[in-house]
């Protein structure tokens, strides 16, 4: 099987040697140590995963790194940007979301993802784009206050 | 024992490891009791809790203390206040050469005037590592965000038994307060001193001492300087009263929020070692198959891979977590599984058929039942069932194991880290003293991970292969080889005056447990029986234990009573109802989500879409809280599918600590017990789980959360109470009751709706 030997990860090109079979989820967090993106399920099932493909939320753990290589991939640790937090990031932190914190990184990413195409959406969109994620603490009414705070600070910000 | 097969059956590294569940619980006995009542813990042990103490408890050297922590001051927490009156003496500094036994926490204010508070429990996802702080920063006078909580690590701590019951906020904070209220004296003495004037005229604010008259102000840095000095403190010091709280009773924010945000907070499976492999172990393909013959020679031969033959147990090492699976993937292993095992198909017939003598201790009986159901002018007499379900954290088990010079580190995920050190120390013959588990900020628990399996095998691993090694369940070993929530069949038999009183109450829970196995309800006339079986599962702890089931069976039932009397639901648990609390929490949710104003009847209230719509409300008590549940709920009468629409919860634990992570911990519990109430069981046939998926075991997603509104009964007056597991037991039944008022179907098995009413 081929190799992967370069990736562009939140704008820095890393070196890298493997098999291009292997999970997006493994390579980022055992060979690159970026241990932000979670492993949940290993499935596709959970979401706690999720990174942007070329701006599009994944499913790192069922996403080969060959179909990542050459593409932009952006993690949880490439949000923040000079010390300060991305809006979705400082909206989860506002909310008081957390009670572990483990499926955060994921949700956030998806949030990106969907603020992106979606910048004003209503609460049954946002729930609807997110049902692929599990927040087992049971945090999700106020993970939609964080996304709806996001959406109008990046709306505030832009005008 | 017999009480010890319920929590862990052998894993193939700890033989003896059952042994260490033995009910010595004092704690959640003697504090079960209720004024009036007889209740809940009162009346049996929790027998799912693992409690033991270790034997012994050895001294640490004063002089190693500040060698290890630097000079400044330290306040050892004592729980015996006799020892801590010898032991600190006149003065009340205590100057002995080593640490008195019995130490529950400490915290070390540094000469920079840092402060780090050192305790075993540990942070699961309820935000204790932040609302232990705020206590500490209330006596301390210094901003939560300053204190360093160091929190779990077996090295570092006092001992402490574990995370679980609802025990930190009764105990913990209250200790840690007294911990820095005497630091904050010791501080305040030490001005008084320098400056020679009355202590009591000086202040304490913002990490410093200030004299009032003389505007003379010195840092805690400055006082800590040069100091080496060390106070044990009994356990009545005065505390700052609620009504007077300024940091603690206000909403803040959790404190390692950031790292979270940022990815940057190393959860155990995030840990990295220089040097680590990777691990994997074969796992039998039923429950009790031993190992017949093992063929490793393919996976000997990659480059690299280490593999650990050792008993039942098999397992790989590699430098890359992808070489390690596929060697593991090479090993052929023939397996003798037992003859058939339990499933899922006739497990209740199964729990009543296998219970044991049902123990003494765990039941509990007033009156005459015989008298009491012949005085009645109404009977009822009901099954309720309850599934096994699987805690599911979102992080599943991992470890990473480190052997250095004869000793052991690992770091985990568990509820227990020196529980855990107690399995490492017997799995590996090792002293204790020889093993430091470490326990990062976690991906949850709900009373999940009170062992440490995935530690022990990481041990082994890294023990053949002389490298670290790190070993990260998948979500299929972590639905499999857990322990899971335990089945029950409740039978529950009451009789009715013709006023609607109750005047004989018959309640026999097999299996599922004895946590809040009591009533609150006034009955004069009273059987209640814990019968024990011989679990086809493993089973375990699992967020407020055997409560959940209680409070299904005791609130559905006092809902079918109400039914039976004629009465409306509320009414009839008034009448029947003294306790204050439980009936200011009932009357708070009920007010809130407008109960009696809106009543809807059984299957009358049709829209036009054909949704059935209906209320309900249970409520009850468990581990110091009060919570009372209504729900509305909307059948579709089309496809029989059930959403949960709209929950008040209202919850009563003393005075509350930190309000907004109370109110996430209150809605939290709500939406995973609407898994638990309408969707999840585990399937299993033969010593296999048939649904080890999230594909195939439905936990509740954003479709399934309702709008919450949580109302808090915020007791100024009473000690605070835990809040991480009691806001969970009034959902099911509050779901039930209103989908029997939406459709006139009563459903007495949990989970209720699996696939539609």
């Amino acid at each position: 099987m081929s190799r992967v030997t370069e990736l562009l990860i939140n704008g820095v090109k890393h070196s890298v040697d493997v098999d291009a079979g292997a999970s997006l989820l493994s390579v980022l967090r055992d060979d690159l140590d970026l241990t932000g993106s979670k492993y949940g399920c290993g499935e596709g099932q959970c979401g706690a995963c999720t990174v942007l493909l070329a701006g599009a939320p994944r499913r790192s753990c069922i996403t080969p790194v060959g179909d990542a290589a050459r593409k932009p991939i952006t993690t949880i640790e490439g949000l923040e940007k000079d010390g300060h937090l991305h809006p979705v990031q400082q909206a989860f932190l506002d909310e008081d979301v957390m009670q572990c914190g483990y499926c955060t990184s994921g949700m956030i990413m998806t949030t990106v993802g969907l603020l992106r195409v979606r910048p004003e959406p209503t609460d049954e969109e946002i729930a609807h784009y997110l049902e692929g994620h599990i927040c087992r603490c049971g945090t999700y009414s106020r993970i939609i206050a964080a996304v709806r705070r996001a959406a109008k600070s990046m709306r505030e910000a832009r005008s | 024992m017999k009480s010890s097969r319920y929590l862990l059956n052998d894993h193939p590294l700890t033989p003896s490891l059952a042994r260490r569940d033995v009910a010595d619980s004092p704690l959640l006995v003697k504090e079960g009791r209720l004024e009036g009542g007889v209740v809940s813990a009162a009346l049996e042990p929790e027998r799912y809790e693992l409690n033991a103490r270790p034997a012994y408890h050895f001294g640490m050297p004063r002089r190693d203390f500040f060698k290890v922590l630097g000079g400044g001051i330290a306040v050892f927490c004592l729980l015996d206040r006799s020892i801590a009156g010898q032991e600190a003496g006149r003065s009340g500094h205590w100057s002995g050469t080593a640490l008195p036994q019995d130490i529950s926490a400490w915290l070390h204010v540094n000469e920079n005037g840092e402060v780090t508070v050192f305790t075993g429990k540990v942070e699961v996802g309820q935000n204790i590592r932040t609302s232990l702080a705020q206590a500490v920063a209330e006596e301390l006078r210094v901003t939560p965000g300053s204190i360093q909580m160091l929190m779990g690590d077996t090295d570092r701590v006092p001992f402490d038994m574990g995370t679980f019951g609802s025990r930190t906020t009764p105990t913990m904070n209250p200790q840690l307060r007294r911990a820095a209220a005497a630091a904050r004296e010791v501080l305040i003495g030490l001005a008084a001193e320098a400056w020679k004037v009355d202590p009591a005229k000086l202040t304490a604010a913002n990490g410093a001492v200030t004299d009032p008259e003389s505007r003379r102000t010195s840092s805690y840095a400055e006082l800590a300087r040069g100091r080496e000095l060390a106070k044990v403190i009994p356990a009545e010091d005065p505390l700052t009263p609620a009504a007077q709280w300024k940091v603690m009773g206000k909403p803040l924010g959790k404190l390692t929020g950031r790292e979270i945000v940022t990815g940057r907070h190393r959860y155990p499976s995030d840990i990295k070692l220089p040097e680590m492999l990777y691990g994997k172990v074969l796992r039998p393909p039923a429950f009790g198959a031993s190992l017949g013959s093992l063929d490793a020679s393919k996976a000997q031969q990659m480059q690299g891979v280490t593999v650990v033959h050792d008993g039942n147990f098999v397992g790989v090492a590699a430098p890359d977590p992808r070489l390690a699976q596929e060697a593991l993937a090479a090993l052929n292993a023939e397996w003798m599984s037992p003859p058939t095992q339990a499933s899922s198909d006739e497990l209740f017939d199964y729990l009543k058929n296998h219970a044991g003598t049902a123990d003494e201790r765990s039941g509990h009986a007033v009156g005459s039942i015989e008298k009491g159901l012949s005085d009645a002018n109404l009977r009822l007499r009901q099954t309720y069932t309850v599934a096994y379900i699987a805690h599911a954290p979102l992080e599943p088990r991992a470890a990473v194991a480190e052997w250095k010079d004869g000793k052991l580190t690992v770091w985990t995920g568990t509820q227990r880290p020196f529980g855990v050190r107690g399995e490492l120390a017997e799995a590996f013959r090792l002293p204790e003293d020889h093993v430091r588990v470490i326990m990062p900020d976690m991906g949850s628990g709900y009373g999940g991970k009170h062992s440490g399996e995935a530690a022990v095998e990481a041990a082994r691993l890294a023990q053949a292969a002389r490298r670290p090694v790190k070993l990260v369940w998948t979500r299929e070993e972590e639905f499999t080889w857990a322990y899971f929530r335990p089945a029950g069949v409740i039978e529950v038999s009451a009789g009715l005056s013709s006023d609607g009183a109750i005047t004989a109450w018959e309640f026999h829970n097999y299996n599922s447990g004895a946590a809040a196995i009591g009533t609150l309800y006034n009955i004069p006339n009273q059987r209640i029986q814990f019968h024990p079986v011989d679990s086809p599962l493993r089973q375990g702890s699992y967020r407020s234990l055997a409560a959940t089931a209680n409070h299904f069976a005791r609130e559905s039932f006092m809902d079918e009573l109400a039914h039976l009397a004629k009465m409306d639901p509320l009414e009839f648990r008034l009448k029947n109802l003294t306790d204050e609390r439980f009936r200011a929490a009932l009357q708070a949710a009920a007010e809130k989500f407008g109960w009696g104003r809106t009543k809807p009847h059984a299957g009358t209230v049709a829209t036009k879409d054909r949704i059935l719509r209906g209320f309900g409300i249970a409520g009850g008590f468990d581990k110091g809280g009060y919570v009372a549940t209504c729900a509305e709920v909307a059948v579709d009468s089309t496809t029989r599918q059930v959403r949960v629409l709209r929950v008040v919860a209202a919850f009563d634990c003393g005075a509350v600590v930190n309000p907004d992570g109370l109110r996430n911990q209150i809605e939290g519990a709500n939406v995973m017990g609407i898994g638990g109430a309408l969707f999840e069981a585990i399937q299993f046939q033969n010593g296999r789980i048939l649904n080890p998926h999230f594909a195939q075991y439905r936990v509740p997603r954003f479709s399934d959360a309702p709008a919450i509104e949580v109302v808090l009964i915020d007791r100024k007056d009473v000690p605070s109470s835990g809040a991480g597991e009691t806001p969970i037991v009034g959902i099911a039944p509050a779901i039930g009751n209103a989908i029997f008022a939406a459709t006139g179907k009563r459903l007495r098995a949990l989970p209720m709706a699996p696939k539609g009413v």
